[in-house]
């Protein structure tokens, strides 16, 4: 893990020097902020972790715990809540048993996720799975795309 | 026969947001594939090239594909992969279009009243290839310019134009520039603010992905006039072929010498930057931005000084929204007389939006300003689908308001906007129906302003917290007396005492909903019903026995098991066990299952 840290700092010192930067680079790295990089970056760059959490809790990009194998982003920007974004999260919630939205499962394998809108109002709603934007969603085909997800797993 | 020939045919498919959404890249790659099993067998008396662009608009059809073939262009909708073959077989094969598949009315009609200064060339042209850009006129405005204009000359021709800020606020872009200008010190710099973070706005995102080198040539032109060297692009994150598309436009423009040292011969340098936001509404605001380009928490901060006098790194800062920038080499091409030519004399030129929601013909416009909303819902979005009942239009996003039927012949202008209680913004336009709950939209909206508030100032974070909970006990059936007065007051509050921008249209959505829609409010508060039936706390879910066949589609779509009933007979739902989701409202296609 160090051998990937290395990397990380000599891409920031040859860089901006800027934190957002460096959290994005870790995240692109391990998919998420682990806790051990924080304590690293911050000894090694004589910054308090306080200010790396700091950025990283107020973006929402960026994640502090492991994320699932598959990202499932439900749109519920203006147009998708509307046309009934919000019900398809709520049904997807209950389907993948989690408590809360933007929440893994035990075994990794799912993340779901809310978002706020991804540029793609004109075909509302819209579910992303793995970085695919499926169009004009409906509970029922969600919950058939979800299970066929499962099965192929 | 040799290559020169053939016959030249292109087919142009819409890979823009919703073109590739809806699988632009599998239709191009179907007509190649349908072409290529041709070869085969038959020696092909064309050639075909495939030409990508950027949105067309009409994103309700998509994907869109133009097929250009003996000087003829046709435009077919709504193509899938599977019906390349056929398009190759009949219609560039054997000469005959396939009808059926072809354009509408509709299109014509979403078209007719719009005017396209800026999504003329972003459906047309090849975004990732920068000659399509130089060949419609593109990098001429800086070239001109460069040859013939000074700095100040080039912000009076801004003024002339009227052209106001796209991105909401509607500030002078050529009185913004000015200031810049007069900034004393060598280092400014030009900031592309492109953190479209509005729920249900997308154009900037298009107009990025479709024309990405005339917002490069803006900058271009921004930064002479003020006298900068250094541009950032602060774009989201959430964004990735926006993101792509402008690295590889500035990668293709620092080639061919538009980016960099000594523009095309002349004592001007000028470079850019792409910096990713990391998902923060509040990053839109001018100073939250800055602090999110330096590294920090994106926090707004007091203004004066204004970036332009103390920005990035303390240095003068223009900031600029993308809609903005890509008019400025449109203008400085035709000049500011013909673009100050198309709106209203307060509001110049034209202005890009969102059409979304519940209208027939969803997608990107350009309109002229002045239009009426009214033109805008039925003329070109062609009405409501299902043709439901019209009940409002949500225009900014979460800083602005809805606007009911009874002012659909509102001219679409900052001023005239402003003056219903909602505003121009970056141009969202969420088309709302009978069957949306006003509350529950007010509602929605401070769910998510309270999300997104930085916490800074005391107003906005405490002050959007409190007016959501009076909205969530609306909503809920435990609405009080008196809380509309509290919600307008509290409201008028946050306004008056938040820090930035985010806080003080925050309650927008809130005050507008209560002015126009007071009577949903009070049904909520004091019936404890929700009039549109969308609140569920407010509702029961229950089977209509004469109407129902026993089909078991609710059955089976009710997540909760609280249906019951036999084959071909009347199935009913248990109330305790009832979850209230509408998943047998949904399927029942007998409209057996009822709401109430």
């Amino acid at each position: 893990m160090e051998e990937r840290f290395y990397r990380i700092l000599d891409k920031y010192e040859k860089g901006d020097g800027n934190i957002i930067s460096l959290l994005q680079d870790i995240q692109a790295e391990f998919g998420y902020i682990p806790e051990e990089a924080v304590y690293w970056f911050s000894e090694r760059l004589d910054l308090p972790p306080s200010k790396f959490y700091g950025v990283a809790t107020f973006y929402a990009q960026f994640h502090l715990k492991p994320r699932g194998k598959n990202i499932i982003s439900v749109c519920c920007g203006t147009a998708c809540h509307v046309k009934g974004g919000t019900k398809i999260a709520e049904r997807l919630q209950k389907d993948l048993g989690l408590s809360s939205f933007d929440e893994t499962t035990p075994d990794r394998r799912f993340t779901l996720e809310v978002v706020r809108c991804v540029g793609a109002c004109s075909l509302a709603p819209v579910v992303i799975v793995n970085n695919k934007v499926h169009s004009e969603m409906t509970v029922e085909s969600t919950s058939r795309l979800i299970k066929k997800l499962v099965k192929e797993e | 026969m040799g290559e020169e020939n053939l016959r030249k045919v292109i087919v142009r498919v819409c890979i823009g947001t919703g073109g590739l959404a809806a699988g632009g890249k599998e239709v191009i790659e179907a007509f190649k594939k349908a072409i290529n099993e041709f070869c085969v067998d038959v020696e092909l008396d064309f050639t075909c090239h495939y030409q990508k662009v950027g949105c067309r608009g009409f994103c309700a059809r998509d994907v869109l594909v133009d097929v250009v073939d003996r000087g003829k262009s046709v435009t077919y909708q709504s193509i899938k992969p599977e019906m390349a073959k056929r398009i190759v077989v009949d219609h560039i094969i054997n000469g005959k279009p396939v009808e059926e598949w072809l354009i509408d009315d509709s299109y014509y009609a979403f078209h007719e009243k719009q005017v396209k200064i800026l999504l003329k060339d972003c459906g047309t042209i090849d975004p990732e290839d920068i000659q399509a850009y130089i060949d419609v006129g593109g990098y001429s405005g800086i070239k001109k310019v460069l040859s013939e204009m000074t700095p100040e000359a080039v912000i009076e021709e801004i003024k002339a134009s009227g052209l106001r800020g796209r991105g909401g606020a509607g500030f002078p872009t050529g009185v913004k520039w000015e200031a810049g200008r007069r900034q004393p010190g060598d280092t400014k710099y030009i900031i592309c603010n492109a953190d479209e973070g509005d729920p249900g706005a997308f154009m900037d995102r298009s107009i990025i992905e479709g024309n990405p080198h005339s917002v490069i040539e803006g900058m271009l032109i921004a930064g002479y006039a003020v006298g900068s060297r250094e541009g950032y692009v602060y774009i989201r994150a959430e964004y990735p072929h926006a993101v792509e598309r402008l690295k590889l436009a500035i990668s293709q423009a620092r080639e061919r010498g538009y980016l960099g040292k000594r523009i095309m011969g002349y004592d001007f340098d000028f470079d850019i930057k792409i910096k990713l936001g990391a998902g923060a509404f509040v990053c839109g605001e001018e100073t939250a931005l800055i602090a999110s380009i330096e590294g920090q928490r994106g926090m707004p901060r007091a203004k004066p000084p204004f970036p332009v006098q103390s920005g990035l790194w303390g240095k003068p800062t223009v900031i600029n929204n993308v809609e903005t920038l890509s008019n400025i080499p449109y203008i400085i091409r035709n000049g500011a007389a013909w673009y100050a030519s198309v709106g209203t004399e307060k509001s110049r030129g034209t202005k890009v939006f969102a059409l979304t929601g519940k209208v027939k013909n969803t997608g990107l416009i350009e309109v002229p300003m002045g239009i009426r909303l009214g033109e805008i819902i039925y003329d070109i979005g062609g009405g409501i689908v299902g043709d439901k009942k019209f009940k409002a239009v949500q225009t900014g996003g979460p800083s602005g308001g809805c606007i009911p039927a009874s002012l659909l012949d509102t001219p679409v202008d900052y001023e005239s906007l402003a003056k219903v209680g909602s505003i121009i913004g970056s141009g969202g336009m969420v088309v709302l129906d009978e069957t949306d709950c006003m509350v529950n939209i007010a509602k929605f909206f401070l769910e998510f302003t309270q999300a997104e508030s930085c916490g800074k100032c005391v107003p906005c974070r405490i002050g959007t917290k409190r007016l959501l909970e009076i909205l969530d006990r609306i909503t809920k059936g435990r609405g009080r007396e008196g809380d509309i007065e509290l919600l307008e007051k509290l409201s008028n509050d946050v306004k008056l005492a938040s820090l930035c921008g985010l806080g003080q249209t925050a309650p927008n959505p809130v005050l507008s909903t209560i002015k126009f829609f007071r009577d949903e409010y009070e049904a909520h508060i004091r019936d404890k019903k929700c009039p549109a039936k969308v609140c569920k706390d407010l509702l029961t879910f229950y089977i209509i026995e004469e109407f129902c066949k026993g089909c078991g589609a609710c059955l089976r779509a009710c997540p909760a098991g609280a249906i019951t009933g036999e084959k071909k007979k009347p199935h009913r739902i248990n109330p305790e066990l009832c979850i209230k989701c509408g998943a047998c409202y949904d399927v029942c296609k007998f409209d057996a299952v009822r709401k109430d």
